[in-house]
């Protein structure tokens, strides 16, 4: 029963940050705007956010520095997708390519350094409780605050009044600009939520998932993340299937090739990437035709004054 | 005060050539501040980043020899951006292209086998590469999955088997357990051009496809449907040309150019197969594609420029202690530098007072 419940924790663990970076792009897409650059967002989040909790000596510090980072960065892809009408394609890739090397930078003062990762809560009566009490009431605030933020997310969008003008923003931005909404104004809103979001999940890395901090650690996170944003079909309750799913993907994996079943590693580290692939090729084909994802999702607004 | 694009009638010629040469002056400008964060003299890190590998005739064969994989993977490219088509898996196509030509290496190594080795590593790492590239292609053709992220995916696959292959079955016995295949054989190795030298047979082969991808876009109808299918999709759907097929066959060159680079690399300057073996030339050559405005002579000039930051950046690194993530920082802000020159090319800025855009609006 203790394997079953680690890991069931460690899965829980290995989904936070996707699900993280998911809600936020989630968001952004919504506003019709496709950042590809969740990646370099979450890399340099991970760097600022364990330089933060190193110097200060505190994980919320280190939470809020990686925020503060991922939401810089967004600021960047929104002057240029946004105020100078720039390909969101080719913009989000250069965002990567600038995060990884940005983080490099930033983390090359305290690869090899360690911190005491984010504490798990412990309520003494529930969390003792045999089997579910650790998996409900023992996890650290990050994963509770990425249900929270899911949750807000799917409020926010499906029942509030702001949340509708966003999603016109991204189903028809010309309707939703005659109509007078200042389109350009939310989607740099949107595009700097999913900045925060993107910095936060990166920051999870070092601040609850490893107490260290190595160059390239988030492996191909923020990619996965997008690509769950499809999966999901735009849609914030599926993104925690979603999530889950991957997290379950990728920790099962680490279990096999623990127990040594002559598989060679590589294989199994490669199943999550093999995973996403099936995934989108599974989806997209019982979707053909119809499609669910926003539809003015990647193109550029100029509006005529 | 308010900045407002407006879209140019024609496109502007001046512009279309000046906006790479603005973009390199911005990002040269932001290095320097840079650099003076680092606590390093902007003008002497910047002669030795720029300047330094240009005078000795060893370095200026090191720049030929890594702008080779560079140019040849961003013409590939540059032909699927300009249909439209994301490709940004060739980092993975160029590690499978690797692959599959040592395979033969390896299986040769040690016997008599003839000259036809060499030819038949080169082609089977331009297959393996266009078949590579080819899974994301049809996923977006057959099944409509967005191309970026299936190509993307599929790098990290490429690097985990590279990475089993030189551990396990491929490793050479006597190599103190370390990851790599034993020495390629004389046969398995890229002539050199000069005696002594660094400068291979991979550089021309590099000049002959920008020659070939100049003649394909400039003066064949192939070349002319991939740019109406990117430019005007709904204009080249009344013309009837196919846009799944275009998809297929830009995906498949791209792949092919990038294996091609891959196992050149390999069979050439590096001489064995073993994990690492591209600092990341396959998103690098992203950069090159835009920056040479998706234009072969353009990308050719492209290539060497960001060779050169490559050995500015590793002699940065040596002499001024300088971090080699500079060198990746570097190329980032260039190629947002260019992006938003670009824009000058569709629109011109211009600068309004909140209240005259109310009253228009």
């Amino acid at each position: 029963m203790d394997l079953v419940e680690a890991i069931i924790l460690s899965v829980l663990a290995a989904s936070t940050p996707l699900l993280i970076a998911a809600t936020g792009e989630l968001v952004t897409e919504r506003s019709g705007v496709l950042n590809l650059g969740v990646e370099g967002m979450m890399i340099v989040g991970a760097a600022c956010g364990f330089g933060g909790a190193w110097a200060s000596g505190s994980i919320v510090i280190g939470a809020l520095c990686g925020v503060l980072a991922g939401t810089a960065l967004s600021l960047i892809f929104a002057l240029m997708t946004l105020a100078l009408a720039v390909n969101q394609v080719a913009t989000g890739l250069a965002l990567t390519i600038l995060g990884t090397g940005l983080s490099g930078l930033i983390g090359a003062g305290f690869v090899g350094q360690r911190i005491a990762t984010a504490p798990h809560l412990h309520i003494p009566a529930l969390t003792d409780i045999p089997l579910l009490g650790r998996i409900l009431f023992g996890e650290d605030a990050f994963v509770y605050l990425s249900l929270a933020l899911v949750i807000g997310v799917w409020w926010f969008l499906y029942r509030s009044r702001a949340g509708l003008i966003l999603r016109a923003c991204g189903d028809n931005h010309a309707s939703a600009h005659a109509l007078g909404h200042p389109v350009l104004r939310i989607r740099l809103l949107a595009v700097m939520f999913g900045g925060a979001c993107a910095g936060l999940a990166g920051a999870y890395l070092p601040l609850a998932y490893t107490p260290f901090f190595i160059p390239g650690m988030t492996a191909g996170r923020g990619w996965i993340a997008l690509a769950l944003v499809v999966f999901s079909s735009w849609r914030p309750g599926r993104l925690v299937v979603g999530a889950y799913l991957f997290g379950a993907v990728t920790i099962l994996q680490l279990h096999a090739q623990g127990a040594g079943i002559g598989i060679p590693s590589q294989f199994m580290s490669a199943l999550p990437y093999l995973a996403t692939v099936i995934m989108l090729v599974l989806l997209s084909r019982t979707r053909r035709g119809g499609s669910t994802a926003p539809a003015a999702l990647g193109t550029v607004f100029v509006p005529d004054r | 005060m308010q900045l407002v694009l407006e879209k140019r009638l024609e496109q502007s010629r001046t512009i279309a050539l000046v906006s790479p040469l603005i973009a390199i002056a911005l990002t040269l400008l932001t290095m320097s501040i840079l650099f003076i964060l680092l606590g390093k003299n902007p003008l002497l890190a910047l002669g030795v980043y720029f300047i330094d590998p240009l005078t000795d005739s060893y370095s200026l064969q090191e720049i030929a020899v890594k702008a080779t994989p560079l140019v040849m993977i961003a013409i590939g490219l540059s032909l699927c951006y300009l249909a439209n088509a994301w490709n940004i898996g060739a980092e993975g196509q160029l590690l499978i292209g690797a692959v599959a030509g040592s395979w033969i290496a390896v299986k040769t190594q040690g016997t008599d086998a003839g000259h036809w080795v060499l030819p038949a590593m080169l082609l089977a790492g331009a297959m393996a590469g266009a078949l590579y590239a080819l899974i994301p292609a049809l996923c977006r053709v057959k099944f409509g999955a967005s191309e970026i992220l299936t190509s993307l995916m599929l790098v990290y696959v490429a690097d985990l088997l590279l990475d089993y292959l030189v551990r396990g079955p491929w490793r050479d016995p006597a190599g103190f357990n370390f990851p790599t295949t034993a020495e390629f054989d004389p046969v398995a190795t890229m002539p050199l051009l000069i005696d002594g030298g660094r400068l291979h047979l991979g550089s021309l082969i590099a000049l002959f496809v920008v020659v070939c991808a100049f003649v394909v876009l400039g003066r064949t109808i192939m070349g002319f449907e991939i740019r109406v299918v990117g430019a005007a999709p709904r204009a080249a759907r009344f013309a009837g040309f196919n846009a799944d097929h275009l998809i297929l066959l830009t995906f498949a060159i791209s792949g092919a150019l990038a294996g091609l680079a891959g196992i050149i690399e390999v069979a050439g300057p590096i001489g064995h197969l073993q994990p690492g073996i591209s600092p990341g030339y396959g998103f690098t050559a992203i950069i090159v594609a835009f920056l040479g405005r998706l234009n072969p002579v353009g990308i050719l000039i492209a290539g060497l420029f960001l060779a050169l930051t490559f050995i500015g950046g590793e002699q940065a690194q040596i002499t001024m202690k300088i971090p080699l993530d500079v060198t990746k920082v570097f190329q980032g802000i260039l190629l947002f530098y260019v992006l938003a020159c670009d824009s000058l090319i569709l629109y011109r800025f211009r600068l309004v007072s909140r209240q005259v855009t109310h009253g228009l609006g």
